[in-house]
Formats: C-alpha cells, structure tokens, sequence
C-alpha cells in the first residue's frame, strides 16, 4: 500500500541525502502521504498511544537506572532513595509505575478495538500476531519491573510467577532453579530480572517497528471493515490523522496525569512498601492489575499445572483468532450476534478481572470456573460457530458510502467555493 | 464527520488554502477587523492580501498551540534534566572532621571530602622556608586559590597555609591535579611538594603549580579549625 515514496525533495543537500538514503522520504511515505481510511474513530488512536507510552517507559526507565542498586541488600533503600533525595525522583518512579498502566490500559483498549472491528482478518493475521508477541513481551516486562523495588509483593509475586514453572512435568524444578540462579528468589533473580527488564522494552520497540511495517504493507483497517476501494476513500496521514492521534495522546496524558499526581499509589499495593522478607508471605497476595483476569483462571482450576497451561492457553488462545473466527464480515457494526457476544466476552474479562482480586474461596471460585469456561469457549466454540450460523447485515460497497449514506453520496463539490463569506 | 465528508471536496485554492471574496475585511490575531483589504497596485497585490486576511488567525492559532506545547515539553523535560544534578543524600555529605594531633611533622594525610582526597601536610621549618622564599612572579598560577580568601588573594605561602599563630605549618589543599583531575603523589618532584604521575605536573612545598600542563594551584578547600587539634573541611 505504501509502495514507492512520492516524496521529492527540493533541496539540493537533501537531494544529495535522499539518494543515498531515503530516510525523509520513508517517513514522508509513512506518517504525511500514507492514506488512511477516511472513517477512523477515536478507538483508532492507541496505536499512537501505545508508541507513546513505550517512549515514556523507555525514558523514564533509563533515567531511573541511573539512581537504582539492582542488589538484594540494597534495591529497597534505592528506590527509597529515588523518592526522597533524588531531584523529582518521585515523579520519574510514579510516571514509570503509573506508565506500566497506563501502556496495559492502552494496550487492553487497542486489542478490544482489534476483536471489535475484526482487524485481525485476512491479510493482517502476521500484524495481529505481532501484536500478542508485544502484549506477552509487556507481561514478561511488567513482571519483572514489579520485582525490581524488592517489597513484599516484588518478591512474593516473583516466587508465584516463577513457580508456575515447578508445575511441568520433569523439568519443572530445574526450570525454576534455572529462573532463580539459586535455590530461592534471591539476589541472583533480581540481577536477571533487572537485566532483562531493561532488555525486554527494546525488543518491544523492534517489534513494534515490525508491528508498523506489517500494518502499513496491508494498510488499516475501519469502523465498517471494507477495504479503501478509492482515493475518496482515504485522507493523507497528515494532518487528518497526526492531529486526531495527537488530541488522542492529549486526552489520555490528562488521564495519566491524574493517576500520577492525585492517586498515584491507588493502582499499587501497600504491601510493596515492606521491604523483601524471604521468612513471611502478605496475607493477602494479589499480582497487579493487569494480571488479574489470567490470575483468576489459574486459580480457577483445582490442579497445578491444569492451572498453568489455562493460564498460558487463555494468551495462546489469542494467537489463533484470525482462523477461530471464520467469518467472512470483519466489523462487528454488521455482525449482529458477534457483536452482543463481544460485549458479553468483554465483561467476562472485566469480571475475571474482579475475581481475581479476591480470596480464592467459595463463590469466588465457582464464579471464576465459570467465566473461565466462558472465555475459552467465546473463541473456541462461539467464534467458529458464529460465522457459519450467524446472519451479517448488509454491508457498505465502499467506506465512503457509509460515511455519507447512499442518498448524500453524490454531495455537491462546490459547496465549499461558493459558500458566501458571512463571517470573518 | 458529514462535515468532514464535504471539506474533503472543497476545492482549494493556491496553496490549498479556501479562497475568499476580495472585499473581505482583514481579520487580525484578537479577532479585530480591519479595513477592507481592496486592489490598488493590481491583481497580485490583491491575492497576497487576501491571502494574508485568510492566514492570519489560523498562523495565529498555530504559533499560540506550537508555543504552548513547547512549553509543555519544556516543562516535561525539565525534571528529565534535573534528576542529574546531585541528589540529596549527596548533598548531605558536606563535611569532614580531620584530628591533626595524629599527624607528625613532615607527614601528608590523605582524608576523603565528598568523594575527593584532601592533602593535609604538617610541613617542616625547611618546607615552609623554602616555600616563603619563591617570589609570585616565579609561579604559573599566581592567585592564591583558596576558598577562604579572596578570589584575588596572591599565591604567597601565607595566603596558601592555614591562618593564625603557629598554624602556618598546616598545608590543607584538595589532591586533585588542576590538569585533568589525577591525584599527585606526595613529596616527590624537583619542588619538593607534589608530582602528578599522569603527565608531570610539578607542586611546591605550598602546593602551587611549577612545571608542566597544569594550569592552576591546587585548590584550598573551604575549612576552619574547631580546635587547635582539629580541623573541620566544608
């Protein structure tokens, strides 16, 4: 779609530039001419909050570097230390612990977005793929950030995560002394731990980078799931969607904003402030929010490693929508059933999510079981069913019909020149 | 986004901008409106105008929103910056104590003052002869470089040694080569004072530069004694 740049340059210096690479007019290609459908709501936005948000973790991450100590004895005092003696040492942790969030919220928005509108379809099942390689690459990275201020929770949350590995068969135990570099968690885990923290975002970002090139191979998709099918279908990336992505990434920095400078602990545990002690486990240990809803199946099933691989399977699950879904209509907007059993499925993530936050006993549990069951079945039995039984509506022949309707398809041109000038 | 649907086929004028009539007043940035902008020098004169009455307010809009988001970045950036400089708990390490009474004659201590090596030498009847006898004009550096004088003080032994009856004997100076920062090894060189091994600098018995690449005396920090027997360093 974005084939050949049109991008020509002026300028004898980047003339002389651009033929020996054609940077400017890469990006020219990608983010001024690249058309994008003309139909694109605000839930089209994330993909430019998300490469914000990465940024911001990125910056703020390396500049916390800077005050850490990745040491079992001395991780705590350190982060501490970031808080209280280091020049708006508060603000960088709370922007990056809040910014772990936010990314999640971001990312869980984007991925709705994409199930919604079918943006996983044919020809963008590699895009969509790379996007779960991204979503299992911020788990493993928001992980083991949680670990690094070595509280209670850093460290119990990284004894239950890295135990879920005890529960293979055989290898399991050695997996986890592997994992450790030790009997325990300890100091050996924190180090590798931070190492990969710090290596994790920057295979994000190549990811990422890919994320975008397969997106702008099979160009976007839209609210109605038609392909462009003219010029009249697109409008230029810029300015119609720099401006719209950029009032998107204002709207949601004042979101973030609030989060990190009215409640910036509410999404946090106040366990996390107790120093690391390998001798007492909290009472009540909850993994952080964005976990939640895979917390909640783990617990659901009665045996370990069942327990493990629901877990695991709910994430691999997503690997294989573009072909669970065997519908022929992308958007949700003219898949009547899809579309209830969408938002039922949405709720039921939202209520693992809940449960997850709670003990582990009685009605939790049933409660848990059964969404649980639901969630699987929503891909593994509804999506396949749902394209052969399910009825569409009638669906647009072009974007730009539906953005005017058949009747006003035919708008005047000239409108806009003969307008007469009431108003300066 | 009906709306959006019929801009889309406006059809623009030079430089993709919405013609607009000729006897249209010019608006400025405040919304204030002019005198009608009308041809008087000929048809280009009357397309610049009018170009300039259909571009103000947006140009305006533009540089105010450009200018408040620089000042957002701005203020984004700065706390990105200020987290270099040292932190509190750094800070907080301002001074050091030094007993002399456990200093013989003619030795060098070496003590730590936020993170640097300060020399004190209890200097010997001949160190310090030796040293009143140079004359200023001999020296590289002829400012005494002591924090607890005038920036302007000259480089004589007793603006180099500490103040006060029967103290002149203490040399107190940070151990850092004014070159590039090595610390220089102690009663070694031609002066009698310091060698830096790096690249050859040579002090006097009162720590003033006297051969090679280093540009300064070295530095006397700011202290005071807090008894006859001790010293206080920052």
């Amino acid at each position: 779609m974005s084939g050949h740049s049109t991008f020509e340059p002026k300028h004898p210096a980047l003339k002389w530039f651009e033929s020996r690479l054609p940077l400017v007019g890469l990006i020219h290609s990608s983010f001024v001419a690249y058309p994008t459908p003309r139909n694109l709501n605000y839930w089209w936005t994330f993909g430019g909050i998300l490469s914000l948000m990465l940024v911001v973790q990125i910056l703020s991450g390396v500049v916390l570097v800077m005050h850490y100590t990745p040491h079992a004895s001395m991780a705590f005092d350190s982060v501490e230390h970031i808080m209280r003696d280091v020049s708006y040492g508060w603000l960088l942790r709370y922007m990056h612990a809040n910014g772990a969030s936010m990314f999640f919220i971001a990312v869980y928005i984007h991925m709705f977005r994409g199930l919604y509108y079918g943006s996983y379809k044919a020809p963008r099942e590699v895009l969509w793929i790379l996007g779960c390689i991204i979503y299992l690459l911020m788990m493993a990275t928001g992980f083991m950030g949680y670990v690094l201020p070595w509280g209670q929770m850093s460290f119990w949350g990284a004894t239950v995560i890295t135990n879920l590995f005890s529960a293979f068969p055989v290898v399991g135990p050695t997996i986890v002394e592997w994992l450790w570099g030790g009997f325990s968690v300890d100091n050996a885990t924190l180090n590798r731990f931070f190492s990969l923290h710090y290596l994790l975002p920057f295979m994000i970002a190549g990811v990422v980078v890919l994320h975008v090139w397969a997106l702008h191979v099979v160009g976007q998709n839209n609210p109605t799931g038609v392909e462009p099918k003219s010029e009249k279908d697109t409008v230029p990336f810029t300015p119609y969607a720099t401006i719209k992505d950029g009032f998107g990434m204002v709207c949601f920095l004042i979101f973030f904003a609030w989060f990190l400078f009215y409640i910036p602990n509410y999404l946090g545990h106040a366990d996390n402030y107790i120093p690391a002690n390998p001798l007492v486990t909290p009472a009540h240990i909850v993994p952080e929010w964005y976990y939640l809803p895979f917390y909640a199946m783990l617990r659901s099933v009665p045996d370990k490693l069942g327990g493990v691989l629901t877990m695991f399977g709910a994430i691999i699950v997503l690997f294989f929508v573009p072909w669970l879904d065997t519908s022929k209509v992308r958007s949700a907007r003219y898949r009547p059933l899809f579309k209830q059993f969408f938002w039922i499925w949405v709720v039921v993530c939202i209520g693992l999510g809940w449960l997850g936050s709670k003990p582990a006993e009685g009605g939790y549990v049933i409660a848990g079981r059964i969404l649980t069951i639901w969630y699987f079945a929503h891909f593994l039995i509804i999506l396949p069913l749902l394209g052969l039984f399910e009825k569409p509506k009638a669906v647009p022949a072009s974007i730009t019909e539906a953005v005017l309707g058949k009747s006003k398809g035919g708008a005047p041109a000239s409108a806009g020149v003969a307008a007469p000038q009431t108003k300066g | 986004m009906q709306l959006e649907a019929l801009e889309g086929r406006v059809d623009r004028g030079p430089r993709g901008r919405t013609p607009v009539s000729r006897e249209r007043p010019s608006v400025g940035p405040g919304g204030r409106v002019g005198p009608p902008v009308t041809g008087m020098r000929g048809k280009e004169t009357i397309v610049a105008a009018t170009e300039t009455a259909g571009t103000t307010r947006r140009d305006f809009l533009y540089i105010a929103t450009g200018a408040m988001g620089a000042v957002g970045a701005a203020a984004a950036v700065w706390p990105f910056v200020s987290q270099l400089q040292p932190d509190a708990s750094v800070l907080a390490l301002s001074s050091t104590e030094v007993d002399l009474g456990q200093i013989q004659e003619g030795q060098i201590v070496t003590v730590k003052w936020r993170g640097k090596p300060v020399f004190v030498w209890n200097r010997t009847a001949a160190d310090i002869e030796k040293a009143k006898a140079t004359e200023i004009s001999a020296l590289i550096d002829p400012v005494a470089r002591n924090a607890n004088l005038p920036a302007d003080a000259p480089a004589t032994d007793q603006n180099r040694a500490a103040e006060g009856e029967g103290r002149e004997k203490w040399l107190v100076v940070i151990g850092i080569c004014t070159h590039l920062g090595c610390v220089p090894i102690g009663h070694m060189g031609e002066f009698d004072g310091w060698f830096c091994p790096c690249h050859g600098s040579e002090y006097d018995s009162a720590g003033r530069v006297r051969r090679g690449p280093a540009p300064e005396n070295l530095a006397v920090p700011p202290y005071k004694f807090v008894s006859d027997t001790k010293i206080s360093i920052g």
